[in-house]
């Protein structure tokens, strides 16, 4: 919402300077988003006419233009519109200017290999209109004005306020001035609106259809015959253009100024093309018009449309139509000031997905009992200007407004303001808002104006009183430093500590976005079910991750083409399975490119493995507290991991939830996505999989006790089958005495030669203590037997001579 | 002169001359070994007159100790030239690379959650969690914003399906619905996490983070949203004082809402936070609206609080001098190793919330 402190003094009394104003608007809700001075910058846009057009050389959707700017300097310009042509007035924008709308400022540049010094603009680059396609027409008259700047001197700052979606009433200059006088910054203006006292008839039949989910439900009126439309006189204009708009008739002037000063919408049509009457009614499904933006619009049923006997007219308080507008050669008007419902409004703008100036304010709320103000103020105006004669105002409606009242208890405002003002001060400050007050015990009986359907309850009533006296007046109340329950829950914790665990791995954490590309995505799927997104910002980003995986083999690609070789990452956040609220898991997942100790003097380099990322996972498990003599470990992993080189671990093997995976990414992913590195190597621990402790770390601790007896190392080797794993050799030889084989290694495996085929050499060491006695010779060979026995008839190997 | 002292004086004498191990260790067997000087003489000891026994055992002790000091200083002497000269040889360039170690680092948004989370748990906020997709009840319509509410304008929402019921959250707030309607007041929590909204540019992205906060209980009024939100402020950018500036607003949930300024000023291009005649917004606030805490089963006339969102990232670049929000999700390894943080930088209380 743009303003002009002029403007705003045509409804407020005031000596302070614009300076206070900017500050007191700020403070009382009106937010200043910025302030603008049209002149200087805007000088620099002047009128020019395309004098010579030739064909740009290596583009053959672009022109260059000969540009006369005025006293014969002649600019070269690139310009891409297909309206550009020789002869034609436009507004040229020199090198160094702020293109209004983008807020870039132009350089000279290279199009194509063509110099372009400067810019053609379309209107709405200069915020003039919303019009894009092509370059500004002006009219013949400008051309006396070649060279001259086309927006007129101004010395007025624009202030471009954001007004909140509940605040209508000041999206009409006049509402910010009641807000600014309620708060004090000076007096309202009376400004009431003289009556039309008008003998004339009405003519023009109204009629609004009592159907369901009619959107209007007042529509008012009044003909004016007999007009003569021309330019707006100068005061008009120049306050049209003083806060940015572009004058067009003097009746749109006069609508669209009503509208800017009080916000009250209005439409005018041309009433000789109206046939018989009016009819407001709910449109049928397939019916179509074209609208004033030129677009031809096919209706869906159900939407409210302003029409006469041959059909659509307009959507109201939307758009009106081409067939009944008005020009230049309009002789009769029909002025309309209706009440649309915002909820009717809001679906059929975003149905047909449009968005006008008076959609804005109806699906917003305007003021019911302005449609006579505004037909009074609007129609004296175009008697004033154009002439003719105004008819008596017929007003239809279906339902009837009633004033909202709201009984107020005082107290509740230091009960949540936490300050006090007096019962005088909050009715004052009321009564300047427009409220009807009337003290009535301990309560005040509110009458809501009917500019603010924002308000409806007390607490509303305690807002307007706080925004009115000032939020500065809220205290400060020091918070109490007490803790009554803990800040994290055991998940949290556990969050916090896997992802501080994983980064002092050597993995950098990054955070990506929870959606990703589905080509990507379908890489790491599995068989999760896919999730679109049905409005994507790009078809690159349209379906929620299934797995993190997705985003970094996309960010390490990018990260390989930066020149970096050796690169681990991780993240830890949601994978979706479904598309409700919670189908969603919290995942550690990191990544690990390239080498280890490539370029070392000192180190042999080697490629990043599968047995790198298994120690990252079981360390950082086990630094979480979990209990690695309990881990279970198989090969079962989802497609995207390399078959033979990746694995899945559970926290304990009665456990059926995966805990996390890890391995080589399939190699058939590295060369889909192109990638170009020695090795990819990557993991997930699936957080939700893994069983939160009931105890504490520290009571989960056994007793310690330790022997002092001496122990005893026994190497092994065994010759078994390949496919035979490891750890399950472990677990044999671990269970064939708990009290005395304290600990079991693998120190070498070996395939090849002197190995029967399908077989190979595991070497083991085991460590062998009691806590009772020293062991001798006979005690040690006794469970070496049983050892070898077991482990023979358990997985069928052979202990290796 | 007697035996012993001729003994002294003689190997005393050899063993000031420079010698090898060889010949130190000679001249200990020549002294200690089975007839060595020293012991032949403890050999007499017996036949020793018992008058002078006494005496000439005491000597005997006393010379053989200062013998074999002497004899075992020189060898350590002589092992430790040994050694040096050893060590000379194995001199190396120590100028040369160390092994090879990665560091990992923690995100920015990161630290800076656990940075909100320390200051809020001071003051007795617990956190809390919500998922990322939400139903349209819990994001708008149970947040006093219902369907055809302008306010949903704000929030370029994404959708995951075409009745618009599921979505992705465009805030933290229904983690304030889902809060109150599992358990009973008072409330006091924090709520960081995830947001999305369909918008992107230098800075919007269409993904970001914010943190909710809400506290309801008995009489909580506005001067205790000041007070908390003051005192966030100042403690996460670790200054003393702090310019801060409410001013009203509107959110449908909140009622009376208000947004939240805080000063700065510009200096050799650096943003100086809590000076200066700028004012930069950070966050919006209010009390929770009445019908929020009706929807969510809480009486409002015996409980009221306020509730407020903070951008994370914003938060982040301002403390961190981040230009380019952006930056944030797009993974460059230069970008996060310059940024991040080490993973044994865990903002604490007593501590201090960073380095």
């Amino acid at each position: 919402m743009i303003i002009t402190f002029d403007w705003l003094k045509d409804h407020l009394k005031t000596n302070l300077r614009e300076k206070n104003l900017l500050e007191q608007l700020t403070n009382i809700g009106l937010e200043v988003e910025s302030i603008e001075r049209l002149s200087a910058d805007n000088e620099l846009f002047k009128v020019a006419e395309i004098i010579k057009i030739e064909k740009h050389p290596n583009a053959d959707r672009l022109k260059v233009c000969d540009v006369n700017i005025g006293e014969n300097d002649i600019k070269k310009v690139v310009c891409g519109a297909e309206n550009a042509r020789e002869g034609l007035l436009t507004i040229y924008a020199p090198p160094g200017a702020i293109i209004p709308k983008t807020k870039t400022k132009l350089a000279v540049t290279k199009i194509r290999g063509v110099t372009s010094y400067g810019m053609l603009c379309s209107e709405s680059e200069l915020n003039l209109s919303y019009e894009s396609d092509g370059i500004t027409e002006l009219k013949k008259e400008f051309r006396k004005n070649i060279g001259k700047s086309y927006f007129s001197k101004s010395k007025v700052n624009l202030i471009d306020l954001s007004i909140t979606p509940n605040r209508p009433d000041c999206l009409g200059i006049r509402g910010i001035a009641r807000d600014l006088a309620a708060s004090g910054f000076g007096k309202l203006v009376d400004l009431e609106e003289k009556k039309i006292h008008s003998r004339n008839k009405h003519t023009l039949k109204v009629k609004i259809n009592k159907e369901k989910g009619q959107g209007c439900t007042a529509f008012g009126s009044c003909l004016i015959t007999n007009v003569k439309n021309s330019e707006s006189p100068k005061w008009l204009k120049d306050k049209l253009t003083s806060i940015g708009q572009k004058p067009i008739s003097a009746i749109v002037d006069i609508t669209n100024y009503v509208m800017l000063d009080v916000n009250r919408p209005l439409h005018a049509y041309d009433a000789d093309k109206i046939e018989k009457g009016i009819i407001v009614r709910n449109s049928k499904s397939g019916e179509e018009f074209t609208a004033l933006d030129n677009k031809n619009y096919k209706l869906e049923s159900g939407m409210c449309v302003i029409s006469d006997n041959k059909g659509i007219l307009g959507l109201g308080g939307i758009i009106g139509g081409t067939r009944s507008g008005t020009e230049f050669d309009t002789k009769n008007i029909l002025l309309e000031s209706a009440y649309f419902e915002p909820g009717s409004i809001r679906n059929t703008a975003k149905k047909l997905n449009l968005d006008t100036d008076a959609k804005f304010r109806f699906e917003r709320g305007i003021d019911p009992l302005s449609i006579e103000d505004g037909l009074n103020k609007a129609a004296k105006l175009i008697k004033e200007i154009c002439g003719g004669e105004i008819s008596k105002i017929d007003i239809q409606k279906i339902e009837t407004y009633k004033t909202k009242k709201i009984s107020f208890d005082p107290n509740i405002f230091e009960k949540i303001s936490g300050f006090k003002i007096s019962l005088k001060e909050m009715i004052k400050i009321l009564e300047n808002l427009g409220f009807g007050v009337k003290s009535d015990k301990k309560r005040l009986k509110l009458g809501v104006p009917s500019w603010r359907p924002d308000i409806s309850q007390e607490v509303d009533i305690v807002e307007e009183l706080v925004r009115i006296s000032g939020y500065e007046k809220i205290k400060n109340i020091e918070p109490i430093k007490q803790r009554k329950k803990s800040t994290l829950n055991k998940f949290q914790k556990l969050f916090h500590f896997l992802q501080r665990s994983i980064a002092s791995k050597g993995y950098l954490e990054a955070i990506t976005w929870s959606f990703t590309d589905q080509r990507y995505n379908d890489y790491f799927r599995d068989k999760k079910k896919e999730i679109k997104i049905i409005n994507p910002i790009s078809t690159e980003l349209g379906v929620l991750r299934n797995s993190v995986f997705s985003n970094l083999i996309m960010h390490i690609n990018k990260n390989l083409d930066r020149g970096f070789k050796d690169l681990s990452v991780f993240e830890i956040g949601p994978i979706f399975n479904g598309s409700n609220p919670g189908e969603q898991n919290t995942v550690v997942c990191g990544l690990s490119a390239g080498k280890k100790s490539r370029l070392s003097w000192i180190e042999k380099d080697r490629n990043v493995d599968v047995f790198d990322v298994k120690r990252d996972v079981i360390q950082t498990l086990v630094e979480a507290g979990y209990d690695s003599k309990k881990f279970f470990i198989d090969n079962k992993t989802p497609n995207y991991y390399h078959p033979g080189k990746s694995g899945r671990l559970f926290l304990d093997n009665r456990n059926d939830q995966v805990a996390a995976y890890f391995g080589e990414i399939h190699p058939n992913i590295l060369k889909q996505v192109d990638m170009k590195t020695e090795s990819l190597v990557g993991f997930e621990i699936f957080m939700d999989n893994l069983k939160l402790p009931e105890k504490t770390l520290n009571d989960l601790k056994v007793k310690f006790s330790f022997s002092d007896y001496q122990k005893s190392e026994r190497d092994f080797a065994f010759i078994i089958n390949k496919n035979v794993n490891a750890q399950d050799l472990i677990n044999v030889i671990s269970s064939v005495d708990e009290s005395l084989v304290k600990n079991v290694r693998v120190f070498d495996v070996y395939e090849g030669e002197n190995i029967p085929e399908n077989h190979k050499s595991i070497a083991i060491s085991v460590t062998i203590q009691s806590s009772e006695k020293t062991l001798n010779e006979a005690d040690l060979e006794q469970i070496n037997n049983l050892i070898i026995k077991t482990v023979e008839n358990k997985t069928g190997a052979k202990i290796r001579s | 002169m007697s035996d012993l002292k001729k003994i002294k004086d003689e190997f005393f004498s050899k063993l000031s001359g420079k010698l090898d191990i060889a010949e130190i260790n000679q001249i200990k067997s020549d002294l200690f070994g089975k007839s060595g000087l020293i012991s032949t003489q403890f050999k007499k000891i017996g036949a020793i007159a018992e008058s002078e026994r006494k005496k000439f055992a005491s000597d005997l002790n006393i010379i053989k100790d200062e013998l074999q000091d002497l004899i075992s200083s020189k060898i350590n002497e002589l092992e430790s030239a040994e050694i040096s000269k050893k060590l000379e040889k194995e001199k190396i360039d120590i100028t040369l690379p160390e092994r090879s170690f990665v560091r990992g680092k923690i995100h920015p948004v990161s630290q800076t959650i656990d940075i909100i989370s320390s200051i809020f748990s001071e003051i007795g906020f617990s956190v809390a969690e919500g998922p990322d997709v939400e139903n349209e009840y819990n994001n708008f319509t149970a947040l006093n914003t219902p369907e055809n509410h302008p306010a949903r304008d704000m929030h370029d929402t994404f959708y995951l399906d075409e009745k618009k019921q599921k979505l992705l959250r465009t805030h933290t707030s229904p983690v304030q619905i889902r809060t109150m309607l599992k358990d009973k007041p008072p409330f006091k929590i924090i709520a960081p996490g995830r947001t999305y909204r369909s918008d992107s540019d230098q800075t919007h992205s269409p993904m970001f983070h914010q943190v909710e906060g809400l506290h309801i209980d008995k009489n909580i009024n506005m001067g205790h949203l000041k007070g908390c939100l003051n005192y966030f402020i100042k403690e996460f950018f670790e200054v003393d004082k702090i310019k801060m500036r409410f001013r009203p607003s509107h959110f449908p949930f909140t009622e009376p809402s208000a947004e939240v300024d805080i000063g700065y000023e510009m200096k050799n291009g650096k943003i100086i936070i809590g000076e200066g005649n700028q004012w930069l917004e950070i966050l919006g606030c209010g009390m929770v609206h009445p019908n929020v805490l009706k929807n969510v089963k809480v009486d409002p006339s015996k409980f009221q609080g306020y509730a407020f969102g903070i951008g994370i990232d914003r938060l982040a670049m301002l403390k961190y001098g981040i230009n380019d929000l952006r930056a944030f999700f797009d993974c460059d390894y230069r970008w996060l190793n310059h940024f991040g943080f080490d993973p044994l930088d865990v903002p604490t209380n007593y501590r201090g919330l960073s380095r």
